[in-house]
């Protein structure tokens, strides 16, 4: 059974690396389209793929975050990936199966899954 | 949208928008009276009598991006059409209050779907606001409250991925009696 006392120690063990996740203004950001839109089409399951396959990788330095509606909802779920110094991805009707793919290629590697990107899918 | 948890996630982020730092989100659910009812309660900016009046219509949003606005006409709409009622109370500067009841038994009833996983999202997405969230059935009641989190977290962000499975299986541990394994 979960228990507060097993909060306590998850918060002693994340005070320590507390001071190396603020100190790095370098991290990459990945932000799922999460208004009424996308929320119809699926972005729930998406965003608890990529935040389990970031845990489960350890990546320190990539914040989930949610955004609004970007004004393309035929292509919701949309996915936006961020990395300081790389141009902004945006990533279209994504699944939680291509969420993964793009935390590895795109995260890990910094291979951009093109076959997902708004521009394969407008072609 | 095919679960009301995502309704829920949906109108939450209203709150959000409103500025709000404390939102309640309680949904009471009922096999005996036949009946579930889901209020989100937040103390953000409030909205004006006519605003209160115009936010069930799709096309009225005070967003100037574009000119419709669904979230609140489909969370009506998914109570009323079970037969329940849906209501919104509101004061400028105190916060607003929404509520839909559902007749849990009607065919057109849309389940309630994956609420602790939208109650997870909240806080991840949101971790300066504060979130109590409260379930109810006929065989009892547990509430989360952020604030209880926050301070046996002190400095520790509420949105740390090893805080955020905590609360996952924390949630899912003890409404699962609550639902009966259902």
């Amino acid at each position: 059974m979960k228990s507060l006392a097993e909060l306590k120690a998850i918060r002693d063990r994340a005070q320590a690396e507390l001071q190396m996740r603020q100190e790095n203004p370098n991290a990459a950001r990945v932000m799922v389209g999460m208004a009424t839109c996308g929320i119809a089409a699926g972005a729930r399951p998406v965003l608890n793929a990529f935040v389990e396959e970031i845990a489960k990788r350890g990546l320190k330095d990539v914040t989930v975050t949610q955004t609004g509606c970007i004004g393309i909802c035929q292509y919701e779920p949309v996915v936006e990936v961020e990395i300081p110094g790389e141009e902004k991805v945006t990533y279209v009707k994504m699944t939680p199966e291509k969420a993964v793919k793009v935390v590895n290629d795109h995260l890990v590697n910094h291979n951009v899954v093109t076959e997902y990107t708004i521009g394969t899918a407008t072609k | 949208m095919r679960e009301l948890s995502l309704n829920v996630m949906d109108v939450a982020q209203n709150s959000v928008r409103a500025e709000a730092t404390l939102v309640r989100i309680s949904v009471t659910e009922s096999d005996k009276d036949d009946r579930l009812t889901i209020e989100i309660a937040d103390d953000g900016c409030g909205m004006t009598q006519e605003q209160v009046q115009q936010v069930i219509d799709p096309f009225f949003t005070t967003r100037t991006t574009r000119k419709v606005g669904l979230g609140v006409p489909l969370f009506k709409l998914s109570a009323e059409q079970t037969g329940g009622s849906f209501d919104i109370q509101s004061e400028k500067g105190v916060g607003t209050t929404t509520t839909a009841s559902y007749v849990k038994s009607h065919v057109d009833m849309t389940p309630l779907g994956d609420i602790n996983s939208t109650v997870k999202i909240l806080i991840q997405c949101n971790p300066q606001i504060d979130f109590v969230y409260t379930c109810t059935t006929d065989n009892g009641s547990f509430t989360l409250d952020t604030r209880e989190l926050r301070e046996v977290l002190g400095d520790v962000s509420l949105d740390t991925p090893d805080v955020l499975l905590w609360i996952g299986d924390y949630l899912e541990e003890n409404t699962k009696n609550i639902y009966g394994g259902a």
